[in-house]
């Protein structure tokens, strides 16, 4: 009778375990504290936790250790640990981050760090906030329409260089920090008079897609709002994708209103230039 | 709260856009010192009513209102100032800096209300790009300029070639300011932005191509040219004032 032998994941896993515990050994350790805020439904205040932390940890590692050590009832939403699912957004030190993709080495130490819930969506508990409104919003903005295929076999063709340009708006993980530190959401509750940068960069990604043939651009001017956006560029800079909203995505289409609703001569000429070539 | 200096970019934006509005106000009304040798100072050019000796239609025109003041530049600063005062940039930065409006991002406001540039008079931010058409027009008298600066009347009646410190600083304006204006929002969207296949338009493709290449710097032009503008006007008031010294590198 064989003696059982360990598989190679199992080795391999004892290595990987054996190289953490080395690596969490000769790491810094250190106290820090957190003010993380509790209550239901908008109401509630600050809790301060003392924690242990290692170096290399990211805040949502401190949230889930508090969780673990000191408050399990504390509510967080979170899921992929690689800012790529956009879960765990909250406001760090009063700024809108993923909490997954922010080192407590970047924070100042000598001050507690703060962790707030999202302000731009209703409060349910603890670090969650209800966010559905965003998805409610997505409905609203017409779907993808392309022309009629290309090829007999209902396929399209198109050029690489002209889905470069939206291609950059396929990144958003739809986290909705930028929803969350737009004044236009977070300060003047315009939520049933804009749709927020997050839906900008989606209505964006369709408009200039090269096969589309939807206009939404009177949709954009009246019922999205685009003329709330007063471009703070605030929703670039939160953006943990690095997608240039403001530049690439909502300018763009405040120039296609401009085009559709306030260039006169510009509209002449496009009327002009339209009716040349279907004469000749 | 955020814990940051927060209050520190609005505050640089505030004291650098506010003192350029105040020397440009008041150099704009001086009406003189503007021309030094071949050099004119950007505010006063194209100089189209002005000095008889070297204005296009001569002196102060006749229609020109009592109450007001004439000088030169009033007929041509409102032009760059507007493309200025309407560029996305700007709108941005001044709205934290001057309206705190947000004073920046997630910072609290200090008023509820809020129309955006939906009405007006915000909603006149839209007419960009007729003044973005009139700053590249700009371009073009400001580049004639930099020909004319290289030519220098030591002797009466006699003009040679010469470069001297201010050719540079005329040309060097020349250069922030078409970074600034062929990088503009409105310039990449109407050189190809507003096509969804620009594959099927070289031309334009290569034009949104460079509009953009240069739009990635747009802040930073803007404050380049903004500082390279004033201070030309600085450079030829100073010279013309007797307080600086022109040094003739050719």
């Amino acid at each position: 009778m064989s003696s059982p032998m360990p598989t190679a994941g199992a080795k391999g896993q004892d290595a990987f375990t054996a190289a953490q515990a080395a690596q969490d050994a000769s790491a810094k350790h250190a106290t820090r504290s957190f003010k993380i805020w509790r209550g239901e439904a908008g109401k509630g205040d600050f809790v301060e936790y003392k924690q242990d932390v290692v170096e290399g940890m990211v805040v949502l590692d401190a949230v889930h250790e508090i969780a673990a050590t000191q408050a399990n009832d504390l509510a967080v939403r979170w899921n992929c640990k690689a800012g790529k699912c956009g879960s765990c957004s909250a406001e760090i030190n009063g700024m809108p981050k993923l909490m997954c993709m922010t080192r407590l080495s970047d924070l100042d130490a000598d001050k507690p760090v703060t962790i707030e819930p999202m302000r731009a969506f209703p409060h349910m508990r603890d670090l969650v906030t209800d966010v559905s409104w965003n998805f409610e919003v997505k409905k609203k903005i017409q779907k993808f329409t392309p022309r009629p295929p290309d090829a007999p076999d209902g396929t399209w063709r198109m050029q690489q260089t002209d889905v470069d340009r939206v291609q950059e708006f396929r990144k958003c993980i739809e986290c909705f920090l930028c929803q969350d530190v737009c004044h236009v959401l977070r300060d003047h509750h315009k939520h049933e008079e804009f749709i927020g940068p997050r839906f900008l960069v989606y209505a964006a990604a369709l408009e200039m897609h090269p096969l589309d043939t939807a206009d939404r651009v009177p949709e954009l001017r009246k019922e999205h709002g685009i003329g709330l956006c007063n471009i703070t560029k605030c929703c670039t800079k939160v953006c943990p994708e690095h997608i240039t909203i403001t530049d690439n995505a909502i300018i763009p289409l405040k120039e296609r209103v401009v085009d559709e609703f306030f260039d006169p001569i510009g509209k002449l000429v496009k009327i002009y230039s339209r009716r040349k070539k279907a004469n000749g | 709260m955020r814990r940051d200096a927060w209050w520190l970019q609005p505050l640089i934006v505030f004291v650098i856009l506010g003192g350029f509005v105040v020397y440009a106000t008041w150099a704009a009304f001086q009406n003189a010192h503007y021309a030094y040798g071949p050099y004119l100072s950007p505010f006063y050019s194209p100089e189209i009513f002005g000095d008889p000796r070297t204005a296009w239609f001569g002196g102060k025109p006749s229609w020109w209102p009592g109450l007001l003041p004439f000088s030169p530049a009033l007929i041509i600063l409102p032009f760059p100032g507007l493309f200025r005062f309407t560029c996305y940039y700007y709108r941005g930065a001044y709205y934290k800096a001057f309206w705190a409006d947000p004073p920046n991002c997630a910072v609290g406001e200090p008023r509820s209300s809020y129309i955006g540039e939906r009405s007006f008079p915000l909603i006149m931010q839209n007419i960009h790009r007729y003044f973005m058409y009139v700053a590249v027009l700009f371009l073009f008298f400001l580049a004639h300029d930099v020909w004319k600066a290289l030519w220098f009347e030591d002797v009466p009646g006699v003009k040679h070639f010469g470069i001297g410190v201010g050719t540079i600083v005329l040309a060097v304006n020349v250069v922030l300011l078409s970074c600034y204006t062929l990088g503009c929002h409105s310039m990449r969207h109407v050189v190809g932005g507003f096509l969804d296949q620009l594959s099927r338009h070289p031309v334009r493709k290569k034009a949104y191509d460079c509009s953009s290449c240069l739009n990635r710097w747009h802040m930073k032009w803007a404050w380049m040219s903004l500082i390279g503008v004033a201070f030309s006007d600085l450079y030829v008031r100073m010279c013309s004032m007797g307080v600086w010294h022109d040094w003739r590198l050719l």
